[in-house]
This record gives structure tokens, C-alpha cells and sequence, in this order.
């Protein structure tokens, strides 16, 4: 019965007796579950246009935090504070598009036609080569990130904020409006999504598939940044970042594959179950549910719902 | 001109399906069997058998047990580290309560363990394949581990570490700090022989062959009428009892001491996986390539890097998870089929030499 009391009643009466408590987990929990969704938008990004999925994402993050903290510590001395950050940021987009081109050229067109289990692969790959090579220029011990993002806590009512994850909730906002406006206004937009449509279609109206795979990786490059920066800032860089993005893929799994809104939506509820049940449901399992709550949750929901809240039906055809 | 099979006729079935039906083949065999059983005991030191022969060992009992699953069944798997270590754990747990247990058994037995939890952990497969089962094994890699690091039941009430206590089988000690690495080696060699030779029969058989076809098409597969659930779990199954098996030999035989969480992460899952790749998938040969490539190539990088070139070991070390993952691509581009099938395509060469039309 002690069981059954502590799994079913013990953590409503948590809940209901310490309501601040409860307030301040939710919205510690939403802010984790934005920071994941900002891994799962990349993921989508490249897995609408070219149906590949990018199990690099997390490390692409790892890697352009790595390479900024890198080129800050490089910068002159003497000069103002903002320069430095503007310039190495400047720096870093610059080398994650070149990463894309060079990823579109040695990886992704030699293998164009291949199964898309064969691309997952070779992204696997990617992804050591980019920890490798990350570490290798910029050293591998754990680095503080600062880019004069604020850190301070707000009270408000008993109730404590960090200012970092409101930045990071604001980032992940703008980045979709920005990403929607894109995907729906430009006209290169409206060619990534006749390239993640249909292929040869695409190709038959004169779309540069090619072209289109080097925007979306630059795209998913930066959206890496982002993440990284924000990652980095609130736990310093280190490898961990590259597992933790491997949350993301719960992520998706609740939220659809093909669906940008899913991201963030998914990204919300893992976030918020997994510190929900960290907190309350501590007596039930003694910790360190972070590690696979989320995974679980994504397992039992592909049970019902394959293909997520927001994706596309799934449809074999023979 | 060496390599042909001329004038080697087959008289009866029997002679047709052999395993090894081509004599120079058989001689290339019985001259491996050789150097492992009477040469290599002779030479074996502490060093070989734990740097280079048991990792290499070990590494291509589970990288054939995941290649039953991806390479042959089709069904992608990234939670081998998990089931390695729910091999090592049950037998941690049946050796320390079956003191008289014999270790052959109490390997055997994990390696059962494993299967159930490999058959549970495949149920999604019958709705989901591709990426969506890659997640979904994912969430069998972290809980185990959490598992077995949070209930105190799987070590024994005692520390998280768990040390796996001497045994001796056939008057030879095998586990422990004293066990002897001859030993050892015969113990490990005699598992990885008997079970690859299982293997060998299973994917050329009808089960194989169902196997196959579910990976090749699984909606054709279940018009001819192979079952797709009673398929795709006894493939979850052989597969996490070898895993099972390899994670039980990891723990007793191999380090002695483990603590899942170091032991057996994600990081082991990629390792075996990438094994098979570069080995090549759907091939029993290409598993034992693939263990021998990853399992050896850290060791002779760090001798070039480090010992010859002078360079700072964690350089190295960057240096190598660059190495693999530049290898990965390659292969994945170059050969997609791994090592095995450069094996075979020099095979075909060698028919024709040294003169080919």
C-alpha cells in the first residue's frame, strides 16, 4: 500500500501544500524543456528539407560554443567588451556555414540516393568528427561561456527566475518567428519547402537541391549556435552539452519529425514531466529520472501516436 | 591460381551445404584454429590478453549479436550498452548466489537474462522501425543503467561497483585478479568459436532467411507469410543473448570490476555499432573485421602517436575519435557494405589471378 500511497496520493498532496514550490518546478521545467527544443528545431530544419536525420545536431552545438569560447579567448586584448563578443560571434556563423558547405560536399553528396539509414549513419560519424575536432583546437576541459547574457535571479513572490532561462525562452520565440517568417515569406524559404515536399519535383522546377542542403545546414548550424550559447552559459561548455542534446530526440518523437511548432511544444512537455517527476516522485525512484525519463515518455506515446502530436501521417506504400 | 575452386566436386548435399565448402577456405580456417589454440596460448602475456586479444574477443561476440539485429533483421538498436549490462549484472547476480555454479553456465544463463529484457525492450518494433526504434532502444540504454546503478537488489546492497569473484572452471582459474590470462583466453576463444558457429547456421537457415526478408521488405515478408512478431523478437532475442553473453565474459573475465554507468554507456553502443558498420552489416565475417578494426586501432594509434611521435595522450586520443568517425564516412561513401566485402571482392580478384581477362 506504501507504494501505491506514494506514487498516487503523496506527490498531489506535495503539490497542493507547496504550490510555490510546484510554480517554481513548472517553470523551471518549461525553461529545460525550451532549451531542448532549441536542439530539436535544428533537427527538424534538416530533417524537413532532406529527410536526413542529423544525429550531429548536439554536437554541432557542443562544437559552434566550443569555437566561440575559443575565438573570444583569442581576441586582442584592450579591445571593448561588446566588440569582442560581436566579432567572435560574427566569426563563428561564418564557420559554421563554411562547416555546411563542406559537410554538403564530403558527406551528404557522395551519399545522395542512398537509404536515409545510411545517412543517419554517416551523420553519426559526422558527429565524432566534430567532437574530435572540436576538442582538439579548443582543448577539452570544461569552459565558461560569457557573453554578457544576464544571470541574475528574479524573486517574484517567493518564487525564483533566472534571467538566463527567460533570455533563452525569448531566443527560442524569436528564433521561430524568424524561422517561420523565412520558411513562409522568402522565396528561398518557399524552395526549401518544395524541396522537403518532393525531390524531383523540386529538382524539375530548377531548384538547386544542393544549394538548398548547404542553406539548411547553415541554418541548422546557427540554430546550433544558439542552442550552444545557451547550453554554455548555463552549465559551462563541455562534452556533456553532446548528450544532453540527445534529448532532443524524444523530443521530436513527441512532437512529429516534420513539425517546427512540434519542437517546441515537445521540447515543453519533456522538460516540464521530466522536473515534475524529479521533484514530486522523488521518494518512488531516488533521483537522476532526467537520464531517461524522457525517453520513456517518447516510447510509451509511440505506442499510440507513431508520428507524433504535429507530424505528418505515416503511409507505407508497396 | 592459388585461390580457385576447380575440380572440387560435390558428391552428395551434404557435401553441397557445407559451412565452408571451398578447400582452400578450410585450410585458411584450420591454419587460424591453429595459431589461436596451439600457438597463441604459448605466447599469451598479461598485456596481449587484456590490451588486444579479450577486448578484440569479447567485441566480436556482441558485434555479432548487433549485427543479428541490424545487419540481418534490419532493426536499428542503440542500446547495446544496456543489455551488456544486464548480461554482466545477472551474472554478477547468479554467481553470487549459485557460488557452485559453473561460470560456462552462469554465462550462458545472463545471456537468458538478457534475451527477456531484449524480447520486452523489441515489443516497439512491431509499430515503429527505422529512427523512432533507434529512440526507443535509446530508452532501454539509459533506464538499465539507471537501474542498475539506483536499486540496490543488482550489486548486491554493497557499493555500485560491483568485482567479480574468483572461479575456476575445469581446475583453471578464469575470473578474479589472480585468474591466469592462458586461461582466459581459451575460456573466451571456446565461447566465440561455439557461438559463432550457431550464428553461421542461423543466418544461412530459415530463420535467417526470415530475418532477412523482414529487413529487405517487411510487408512482402508478411505475404509470404513470415510472421513479423514472432520474427522480430527472436531476432531482439538471439541478438541480447550474445550481447547478453559478451557483457557477462566483459565483467568476469575482462575488466573484474564494472560500474554501469562507466562501463556500459551510450558511448559502448556507438562503439559496437560503428563495429559492424565498418565491418559490414549482414555479415557474420564482417563482425569479426569490424571488432578487430575498432578494437585495435586505439592501441596501435596510441603506439604511433604516442609512443613513436611523441604526442600528449589526450591530443592522441582526440586524434583517434576524429579517426573513426572520418572512417565511418568513408566507408559509409567507399564501401557501404564494410571490410567483409572488400574481403570478398578480393576473393573474386584472386579467382581470376594472375590472369585476369
Amino acid at each position: 500500500m506504501d507504494i501505491v500511497y506514494a506514487v498516487l496520493v503523496q506527490p498531489f498532496v506535495d503539490m497542493y501544500l507547496d504550490p510555490l514550490i510546484l510554480i517554481e518546478t513548472v517553470i523551471k521545467g518549461l525553461m529545460a524543456g525550451v532549451l531542448y527544443s532549441l536542439v530539436a528545431l535544428g533537427f527538424v530544419l534538416i530533417f524537413k528539407a532532406s529527410g536526413v536525420f542529423n544525429f550531429a545536431q548536439g554536437v554541432m552545438a557542443l562544437f559552434a560554443a566550443l569555437t566561440l569560447t575559443g575565438i573570444m579567448e583569442y581576441m586582442p586584448d584592450g579591445l571593448p567588451k561588446w566588440l569582442v563578443i560581436v566579432a567572435s560571434l560574427g566569426i563563428t556563423v561564418v564557420i559554421m556555414i563554411l562547416l555546411a558547405v563542406i559537410i554538403e560536399r564530403v558527406v551528404l553528396r557522395p551519399l545522395v540516393n542512398q537509404e536515409l539509414i545510411i545517412l543517419f549513419m554517416a551523420t553519426l560519424g559526422l558527429s565524432y568528427v566534430l567532437e574530435g575536432a572540436g576538442d582538439l583546437m579548443w582543448g577539452s576541459d570544461v569552459k565558461v561561456l560569457d557573453i554578457g547574457l544576464p544571470t541574475d535571479i528574479w524573486d517574484i513572490g517567493g518564487v525564483y527566475v533566472e534571467q538566463l532561462d527567460v533570455t533563452a525562452a525569448i531566443a527560442a520565440g524569436s528564433l521561430v518567428a524568424i524561422l517561420a517568417v523565412f520558411f513562409t515569406k522568402t522565396r528561398i524559404g518557399r524552395a526549401l519547402r518544395a524541396v522537403a515536399d518532393d525531390h524531383q519535383a523540386a529538382l524539375s522546377v530548377g531548384i538547386s537541391l544542393q544549394q538548398i542542403w548547404v542553406i539548411v545546414w547553415s541554418v541548422a548550424g546557427i540554430v546550433a549556435l544558439v542552442a550552444g550559447i545557451m547550453w554554455g552559459s548555463k552549465s559551462g561548455v563541455q562534452f556533456s552539452l553532446s548528450l544532453i542534446a540527445l534529448k532532443a530526440l524524444p523530443v521530436l518523437i513527441l512532437g512529429g519529425f516534420t513539425s517546427i511548432p512540434g519542437a517546441i511544444i515537445g521540447g515543453l512537455i519533456i522538460g516540464l514531466g521530466e522536473k515534475i517527476v524529479e521533484v514530486f516522485w522523488y521518494s518512488v525512484h531516488g533521483g537522476a529520472v532526467e537520464n531517461w525519463f524522457a525517453f520513456m515518455l517518447a516510447l510509451a506515446f509511440l505506442m499510440f501516436r507513431p508520428q507524433g502530436l504535429f507530424g505528418d501521417k505515416i503511409i507505407e506504400r508497396v | 591460381m592459388l585461390y580457385r575452386e576447380t575440380g572440387q566436386f560435390k558428391r552428395n548435399y551434404a557435401a553441397d551445404q557445407q559451412l565452408f565448402p571451398i578447400f582452400q577456405d578450410k585450410i585458411l580456417l584450420a591454419a587460424i584454429l591453429v595459431v589461436a589454440f596451439a600457438v597463441i596460448p604459448f605466447i599469451i602475456n598479461d598485456y596481449w590478453s587484456k590490451a588486444i586479444l579479450l577486448p578484440f574477443m569479447v567485441y566480436a561476440l556482441v558485434a555479432l549479436g548487433l549485427n543479428i539485429l541490424v545487419g540481418y533483421c534490419g532493426q536499428i538498436s542503440l542500446g547495446t550498452g544496456g543489455f551488456m549490462a544486464v548480461g554482466a549484472y545477472s551474472s554478477y547476480k547468479l554467481c553470487t548466489a549459485f557460488p557452485e555454479l559453473n561460470l560456462i553456465f552462469v554465462i550462458i544463463f545472463s545471456g537468458g537474462c538478457t534475451a527477456a529484457v531484449g524480447v520486452l525492450f523489441g515489443l516497439p518494433s512491431l509499430r515503429i522501425k527505422g529512427f523512432y526504434l533507434a529512440v526507443a532502444t535509446l530508452a532501454a540504454q539509459f533506464f538499465l543503467i539507471w537501474m542498475f546503478n539506483k536499486v540496490p537488489w543488482f550489486y548486491n546492497y554493497e557499493m555500485s561497483q560491483i568485482t567479480a569473484p574468483p572461479r575456476e572452471v575445469f581446475g583453471f582459474l578464469v575470473s578474479g585478479p589472480q585468474a591466469d590470462p592462458t586461461a582466459q583466453y581459451l575460456f573466451v576463444l571456446g565461447f566465440l568459436i561455439v557461438f559463432t558457429w550457431i550464428a553461421l547456421n542461423l543466418v544461412r537457415g530459415r530463420i535467417g532467411r526470415s530475418w532477412m526478408s523482414i529487413r529487405d521488405m517487411d510487408i512482402a515478408a508478411e505475404l509470404l507469410g513470415i510472421r513479423p512478431l514472432q520474427t522480430k523478437l527472436l531476432a531482439f532475442a538471439v541478438s541480447s543473448f550474445y550481447i547478453g553473453m559478451g557483457g557477462a565474459i566483459i565483467f568476469h573475465i575482462w575488466l573484474g570490476t564494472v560500474e554501469a554507468t562507466e562501463a556500459f554507456d551510450i558511448l559502448q553502443s556507438f562503439f559496437v555499432l560503428f563495429a559492424i558498420i565498418i565491418g559490414g552489416l549482414g555479415s557474420v565475417l564482417g563482425s569479426f573485421l569490424g571488432a578487430a578494426f575498432m578494437a585495435l586501432m586505439p592501441v596501435g594509434l596510441k603506439v604511433v602517436l604516442v609512443d613513436w611521435i611523441g604526442m600528449v595522450p589526450v591530443t592522441a586520443k582526440h586524434i583517434e575519435i576524429m579517426l573513426v568517425g572520418s572512417l565511418i564516412i568513408f566507408f559509409l561513401i567507399k564501401e557501404p557494405h564494410g571490410l567483409a566485402r572488400m574481403w570478398q571482392i578480393t576473393k573474386e580478384k584472386l579467382r581470376l589471378w594472375p590472369f585476369p581477362y
